[in-house]
């Protein structure tokens, strides 16, 4: 069937069968491979798109569960070219280590930052709570999603 | 291929629940695309409920709230009525698997997965839930307590889908508390869990009690002994060691990867004695 939603700000269609996975989906026909597989059963948070706005999770859903949705992938948080105040604040912070769940976290706390722009270390850990680091690295995390709250207000005014 | 079904509102949902063989409902797809994964169940088709607007969302009706099945437990937890009039249910939703499961999943879907460990369904004992089950000819309603009939077994016919749950809070309960024992606050499937109401009078006496435990038996657990133990006494150490004592014998918790059942039977009854903390001052 002709599947048709938003992906990153563009239309997009595909032509697929309705009960593949949305991970699948966009890994294989889109070629978005920061939308990651860890567990497959929701635990680990790696597939996360955040879809209008929210984050879910892409082996939960079913392709056809994407039509006249606004999905957006780690590929498409930041403007062209750049990168987004949180990807930045995660370079700064050192809260990258093998990379894996780093989509995962920065939809996460993206999505966080969007519903709260000054949320305390306790509500940053609650946001991220269904997301695994398996480098363990989470004050790291922690701290980038603070930081990018931190200068929030600033950057938003310069846009 | 599974064909799968998206209908925009219930006339589309009948149509599709008329087709042979008649598809599978679901709708968050957290507790359902696990099992697909792993071969557990493997349906012909399946229907999404997510899109249906009649399933959807919270309402004052009859004294009470009506929530719609398809509602997400985030947008439970956001919602003005639930946190006012329903904060057992806003506590135990708290604790319900992770931001991103609490975006996706859903109360009706919490509900017929019927699962003991379902987080949603203590408080809605404890609350006297009442399911409204909806077919294209039909519409009944019964309490949760007879919906749930068994682990993973409810009374939906295969015409039905479950459209809501009615809740009417009794205002007069001031204690109003969850609490779930789990490896881990979030993502925990829990061991064991208490929703409790009492209404403590100003002087400190238990006028009324309502106790569901999660996780220690084939469905939900409710016991009167346990709560007859509390009536017309003060939250007093002795006096919650007495009802925890009856509660450990109302259980039946099994083994299994989580917890053993000796385990799960102790800490039935010690969930009740963190009840002191809310003597009046």
């Amino acid at each position: 069937m002709i599947i048709g939603f938003t992906l990153n700000g563009k239309k997009a269609t595909v032509d697929t069968r309705p009960d593949r996975r949305v991970v699948d989906v966009l890994r294989e026909d889109f070629g978005l491979t920061g939308v990651k597989e860890g567990c497959g059963t929701g635990e680990c948070g790696a597939c996360t798109v955040l879809v209008d706005g929210e984050p879910r999770l892409g082996c939960l859903m079913l392709a056809v569960q994407m039509e006249g949705r606004d999905l957006v992938t780690i590929e498409g948080l930041a403007p062209e070219g750049g990168l987004h105040p949180l990807q930045e604040a995660f370079l700064e912070c050192g809260a990258v280590q093998c990379g894996f769940c780093t989509p995962g976290m920065v939809l996460a706390g993206s999505a966080l930052l969007k519903r709260k722009a000054s949320p305390g270390r306790a509500e940053i850990r609650e946001a991220i709570s269904g997301h695994l680091c398996r480098c363990t690295g989470y004050q790291k995390i922690v701290d980038a999603v603070e930081t990018a709250a931190a200068r929030g207000g600033k950057k938003e005014e310069t846009e | 291929m599974k064909e799968v079904f998206l209908p925009g509102n219930l006339e589309e949902l009948w149509r599709a629940l008329e087709r042979e063989p008649a598809p599978r409902p679901y709708c968050g797809g957290t507790d359902l695309l696990v099992h697909l994964r792993s071969g557990k169940t493997d349906p012909d088709a399946l229907v999404c409920l997510e899109r249906i607007p009649e399933l959807s969302g919270v309402r004052e009706e009859e004294g009470g709230l009506w929530i719609g099945a398809a509602t997400t437990h985030a947008r439970l937890l956001d919602d003005p009525l639930v946190r006012a009039r329903l904060p057992l249910l806003a506590r135990a939703l708290s604790t319900l698997g992770s931001p991103p499961v609490r975006n996706m999943g859903t109360i009706g879907g919490n509900i017929c997965t019927a699962s003991p460990a379902g987080d949603t369904l203590p408080p809605l004992y404890a609350l006297d839930g009442e399911v409204e089950l909806r077919s294209r000819d039909s519409s009944r309603r019964m309490p949760l307590r007879r919906f749930i009939t068994g682990p993973g077994e409810t009374a939906l016919r295969p015409d039905e889908i479950l459209a809501g749950v009615r809740v009417t809070p009794d205002g007069t309960y001031n204690v109003h508390h969850f609490e779930k024992i789990g490896i881990r606050r979030a993502m925990a499937c829990s061991i064991a869990s208490l929703a409790a109401l009492l209404r403590v009078s100003s002087s400190g006496e238990i006028e009324a009690a309502r106790l569901a435990w999660g996780s220690v038996g084939p469905t939900v657990v409710v016991s009167g002994e346990a709560e007859q133990a509390l009536l017309g006494k003060r939250l007093t150490r002795d006096v919650l060691e007495d009802a925890a004592e009856r509660a450990r014998k109302a259980v039946s918790p099994i083994d299994d990867v989580r917890a053993s059942a000796a385990y799960r039977r102790e800490v039935s009854g010690n969930l009740l004695l963190r009840l002191m903390e809310h003597r009046p001052l």
